[in-house]
Parts: structure tokens; sequence; C-alpha cells
């Protein structure tokens, strides 16, 4: 049969077979601020599968944040999208019988910011998950206020309905009721680890911990069951352990629920851990993007190295130092010429890297890297 | 929380005596009382029966009493609402303010309604367009209120409203139903005047609460919770009014206690004055001038109490729609 064929040979090139869900391409992002222009993201390239965790990483400022205020239309001004395309696969959220498996392609660039197909995608189809659980709920609202506001703006529930003389079922949906809100968050909360769900519900913010409020958060953005989450580094405000056990959670949740997640952080040890492929930026620009075996086992680019080299490690005592990248992030209005990283390279190399800009090339199976080393 | 309110009735309360005290006595400062002036004018009219007739008036009203047994004296009738009487107008105070006291509140309710209608849509969309030429004209007109003083106002439109529109806007009634019975018509012209000096005072009071209004909000917009709920998909309208403004509105309550409340006893005496109003604030700031104490104090002591219970009101008002500070 040619199409297992064609399957097989598909797979060998391309490991991931899942669906296609957002395909990022060479998003650009500017600010333009008093001083000048700031390419906040340059020619930024991925896509996400169903399903998938794609890891974003690099340092403060790099654009990782923004890129998922993009998505979503919500980059604070005077920040603009200035070039590329973001393309959604939708899938019908509540489909009627016979269009499950229909699929549109919308260019979340073109939408209206404000419009109503960008807040039903948002919260409904791409939730997000922030880095400072402790003010990310409105103080004066119950944590079950929060998950029924995102779950009646979002979810339907079925009626099944029968066709007057033919065997065709017509679906149709309806508006969760209240009571069903409560219990919607009530379960939320009990999925997400919450002790007594039931007093908990009506616990105002600051009557919970911090680890909770993430809890929370994360409670209100699966209780709409979206297909994406973005986490724009949801453990960075909290401690170790309580990190760990979120962690936990989100990747539990992501095996039940088949949701991909899109993971932001400057954590090198939490990307490990939770992503499957990883985008390493640097100044608004992706250096590399790899399988995360292949980026932490063998990584390509002098920036990725650097990062990797500056971690901790527990173990026998080596003597050495810790080692850390060289010099100073560089003014976002005045990049350097060449490879934005070519001043703080280890591997410089005088009159080509400041003055070339290297290529997206790929250097390895699902493995990318900008650099003139691996350029021919 | 029951525990709580009584407390702070009796502190309320100590303080309504501190202040009453305190009150009293500035009063007396200024040499002499106000039999003192009479005197001095009677004499400049050669009457020779006056020290008489003064030192009569002097046993009545108890100036001849050391200070302390005056304040108690009117202390403890006040309690038995008997506030006193004015040498000035030679009638009992409750009376005189008795008779100022509704249209002071309901010039009072008022102005209040007018600056808040108009003070928090204005800062909202102040902050949520902020730097736009809406904002810029808002913000140009709010400095200009928060820096002119309403009597100043208050003059300027009596001077075009009488030059330019040949209109009375001088008093709450027109002369025909000045001295009329209560009656449709009456409430009508009422309302028909009514505005004219509600507005003056809304539009020296709108600047102030514009521009907290929209510091408070520009600082709420900029939360990670607007940022959150946001991205929950909902519309923008529900996440400024919802979720921002909710918050951004709380230390107004404050300003809504301590600013409203003691407006109903005075409230812009000084417009009062140049429009002629028969409310209590032109009342009390000539009882002040002219020393006339029992009137003043009553004025005094009333304003305190109503600046206590405004910001008692303000407080449990805060507790009620903030649940981060009400009281376990």
């Amino acid at each position: 049969m040619t199409t297992t064929a064609t399957q097989v040979e598909h797979t060998q090139t391309q490991t991931d077979a899942r669906p296609l869900l957002l395909e990022v391409q060479d998003l650009k992002v500017e600010f333009t601020i008093r001083g000048g222009v700031v390419k906040a993201v340059d020619g930024l390239t991925f896509d996400i599968k169903r399903g998938q965790t794609m890891g974003i990483i690099g340092e403060s400022g790099c654009g990782k944040s923004v890129t998922a205020r993009a998505i979503l239309r919500m980059i604070p001004k005077p920040g603009k999208i200035t070039g590329g395309r973001i393309l959604y696969y939708r899938r019908p959220r509540h489909p009627k019988p016979g269009e499950e498996d229909k699929v549109e392609v919308i260019d979340v660039t073109k939408l209206d910011p404000d419009g109503e197909v960008i807040r039903q995608i948002r919260g409904g189809e791409i939730a997000m998950i922030f880095q400072e659980p402790m003010s990310s709920l409105t103080p004066v609202y119950t944590a079950g206020t929060h998950i029924n506001e995102a779950v009646t703006l979002h979810r339907l529930l079925p009626i099944k309905k029968l066709g007057d003389q033919m065997v065709e079922r017509i679906m149709e949906y309806r508006r969760v009721t209240k009571e069903e809100a409560r219990a919607i968050a009530i379960e939320m909360l009990r999925r997400v680890g919450i002790p007594k769900p039931e007093q908990r519900v009506d616990s105002y913010p600051h009557q919970l911990s911090g680890g909770q409020r993430q809890r929370v958060m994360i409670a209100i953005a699966l209780s709409t069951e979206p297909a994406m989450l973005i986490a724009d580094e949801p453990t960075t405000a909290l401690d170790v352990s309580i990190e760990a056990q979120i962690l936990d959670l989100m990747r539990d949740l992501q095996r039940t629920t088949n949701m991909a997640i899109m993971f932001i952080t400057h954590n090198l040890g939490v990307i490990a851990s939770m992503a499957d492929e990883i985008v390493v930026m640097y100044m608004g620009k992706q250096v590399e993007r790899a399988k995360v075996v292949d980026l932490f086992y063998n990584p390509k680019h002098p920036y990725t190295k650097a990062l990797l080299q500056s971690v901790p490690r527990l173990g026998p005592k080596t003597g050495q130092r810790l080692a850390s990248i060289e010099g100073m992030v560089p003014d976002p209005l005045n990049l350097p010429t060449g490879c934005v990283f070519h001043p703080r390279c280890p591997a410089f190399v005088a009159g080509k890297c400041d003055k070339i800009v290297p290529k997206w090339t790929q250097v390895g199976e699902n493995h990318w890297v900008r650099c003139l080393l691996y350029e021919e | 929380m029951v525990n709580y309110i009584i407390r702070r009735i009796g502190y309320a309360l100590i303080l309504l005596v501190l202040v009453s005290f305190v009150s009293f006595a500035i009063i007396e400062l200024p040499p002499g009382d106000y039999l003192t002036q009479k005197i001095e004018q009677l004499r400049a009219r050669g009457d020779r029966s006056a020290e008489q007739q003064v030192e009569r008036l002097r046993q009545r009203y108890g100036l001849d009493k050391p200070f302390l047994e005056r304040y108690v004296n009117w202390a403890v009738n006040f309690l038995r609402g008997d506030f006193g009487e004015s040498f000035e107008y030679e009638r009992p105070v409750s009376e005189i303010l008795g008779a100022r006291l509704g249209y002071t509140v309901i010039l009072a309710i008022a102005t209040t309604v007018f600056t808040w209608a108009l003070a928090i849509p204005l800062g909202v969309y102040s902050a949520v367009k902020q730097y736009s030429l809406g904002d810029q004209i808002i913000s140009v007109i709010s400095f200009i209120g928060l820096g002119m003083p309403g009597f100043l106002l208050a003059l300027i439109v009596l001077y075009f409203a009488v030059i330019l529109f040949n209109m009375e806007v001088v008093g709450l009634f027109s002369p025909e139903y000045e001295r009329a019975p209560w009656s449709i018509g009456k409430v009508l012209d009422l309302l028909s005047h009514l505005w004219v000096p509600a507005l003056i005072s809304a539009i020296t009071g709108i600047g102030g609460l514009v521009r907290i209004m929209r510091g408070n909000l520009l600082d709420t917009l900029g939360q990670p919770f607007v940022e959150a709920a946001r991205a929950r998909g909902l519309k923008n309208r529900t996440v400024i009014w919802k979720h921002a403004v909710r918050i951004a509105i709380n230390p107004l309550i404050t300003i809504l206690g301590s600013d409203v409340f003691p407006s109903i006893v005075v409230g812009s005496s000084l417009v009062a004055i140049v429009l002629n109003l028969p409310t209590i604030g032109p009342v009390f700031v000539d009882s002040l001038r002219k020393l006339d104490m029992y009137l003043a104090g009553t004025c005094i002591v009333f304003l305190t109490f109503m600046l206590l219970v405004g910001n008692l009101v303000a407080d449990l008002l805060l507790a009620w729609v903030d649940p981060r500070i009400r009281l376990e």
C-alpha cells in the first residue's frame, strides 16, 4: 500500500507526525520608542504540533514573552507586529456532525486585536498562565468567579437532538448554567490538586498561597479545555519544591488532555524536564532549534553552549568556577552588526561574524542553527 | 466586625468632644466677644442705655461666666438638642440651621451626583486612551478646575449669565416662587436653578477626582491580573470595568467619605455666598467672622460629626467592596 509507505517515510524524515497546531513564520515585532525602534522579535520561525511541548528559552528581554503575547495579539503598546505570519490551525470547538476534522487556518496577525475571533481563541483555544501568580488573579474576586468567567465565556455543553425522521443526529450546544459552572470550577480545582476544593472555590486570592494561586491559574486556563497552553515562566516566582509540583501537575494534565504547551522560561533545568523541542532566543532572534536531547547533548550555537555551561551542577567537586557568558547584553536600540552574538562569542571570527548576518541553517534532523560556523 | 464598629463609634464620640472643645476655645481666642462689637456699635451711635442693655444680654447668654462653665453648659444643652442661641439673628441656632438644612442637603447631593457621574467616566476614558487628544483635553480642563477656586468660577458664570444671556442665576428660586408654598411649579423652579451651583461646584471638584481616577486606573491597567483577564478572552469593556476600574476606584471611596459627607453641612460656602444660596455655608462663614459662638460651634460639631460618619461609612464600604481589608 502506497499510503503506509509514504507514512513510514514521513515519520522517518519528520519524527513528529502529529497534526500542526500553530505555525509561526518569520515573525517580527517592533517597539517604536523615543530612542528608536527595538526589534523585540526578529524573524522567528517555529511550529507547534497538537499535544507537543515547545520550549522557548533565552535571557530576560530576548523576546520570549513578546512572542507569547503576539500569538494572542496582546502585545502592549507601542509594540506592533511588523512582519510574518502566525497560522493557527483551528478545529471547531463545538463541531456539528461531520465537521469534527475540519481545519480552518487563521492568520492571527491579520485579526482585529479586540475582535470576536481572537477573543474566542484567547482563553478558549489558547490559554495562558503567567509569571506572577501572586498578582495574576483579580484581588476582589474568588477563585470560583475567575473560573466561572472563563467557563461561561468559552464552554458550551452539548444537547443531543434526534432528527425528525432520519438517522442523522443534530448536535446542538447550550451555555453553561451558573450551577454547572460552579461544579466545573470545583472539579477543576480538585484536578489541579487544591485541597478542599468545595471551600477553596470561594476563597479570595489573598487567602491562597503562591503555589495555590498558580494552581488556580492553571485551573482557569484548563477549565475551557484549550488546544494549547502558553506558560510564560509559570514557576519563576515560586520556590523550588512548589515549582516541581507545578511542573508535575502540568505534565500530568497534558497527558490526559493532549494539550500542546508552549513553555517559556530562562531555566534550563525546567525546560529539560518539560519540552520535546526547544527554541533558543537571543536578542529577538532564534539562534538554535532542536529536539531537547539534541540540544542538551549536541548544542551547536556558541550561545547555547555557553548557556549550558553556565548551569551549576551537583556532583564531585571539580574546583572550577562556574562559567559565565562574557560581556553584557547589547543595547536593544543599538544591536551589533552581523551576528548579534558576536561581541560575546568565544568562537568569534573577525571580519566575518561582525559583517555577515548568519542564515537559518539546518545542521541535522530537526536541528537548525543560526551561526556562520555551520554555513557552507 | 461589630466590635470594630462599636470601637470606631467610641473613638468618634471622644473625638467629637475634643473637637467641640477646641473649636469653642478657638472661636473665643480673638479679643472681645460678639457683645463687645455690639457695644462699640451702640456707643458709636451715642446710645446711653446701650451698656445696660448689653449687660442684660451678657447675662442672658451667660457671657459673664467663665469659659469652662460656658462650654459645659453649651455642651450639656447640646446633647438635649438645644444648640444655644445665635447673637446675630437672636433666634435659636437649631431654627436657623434647620431652615437651611434641606437646601444644603439637596445641593450637596446634586453636586455629588454631578461630580461623580462626570469624573469617573472622564477619568476612565483619560486612562484608557492615555495621551490621546481626548485625554489631553480632559487633563487641561481638570487642571483648570483644580486650580480655579469655585467662587471665581461662580463670579465668571454670574457675569456671563447676566451680561450675555440676561439670565437669573442667583439664589435657588425665581422671585415669584421665593415665598410661595411648595408646589410642582416650585420644585421645577428649584431644579432649574439648582444645576448652576451644582455644576460650578462639580467643575471645581471634578478636576481632582479625574486625575486620581486616571492615575489609579493607569496603575491598575499595568497589573498582571488585567492582562490575565484579557488573556481569558474577555471583552475589552469587561476587562476595564470589571477587573481594572473595580480595583482602581477603591481609593475614591475614602474621598467619598471625607469629602461628600461634610459637604452636606457646609458644602462650597464661598460659591454659595457669591450665588446667594440659602444654604448653611454662608451662615457658617459669617458666624465665624462675627464671633457668633453658638452658631459657629454647632456648625463645627456637625461638620466633625459628618466627617466621622463619612469616614466610618467609607471604611465599611471599602471592607464591603474589597475582601482584602475585611476584618475576620
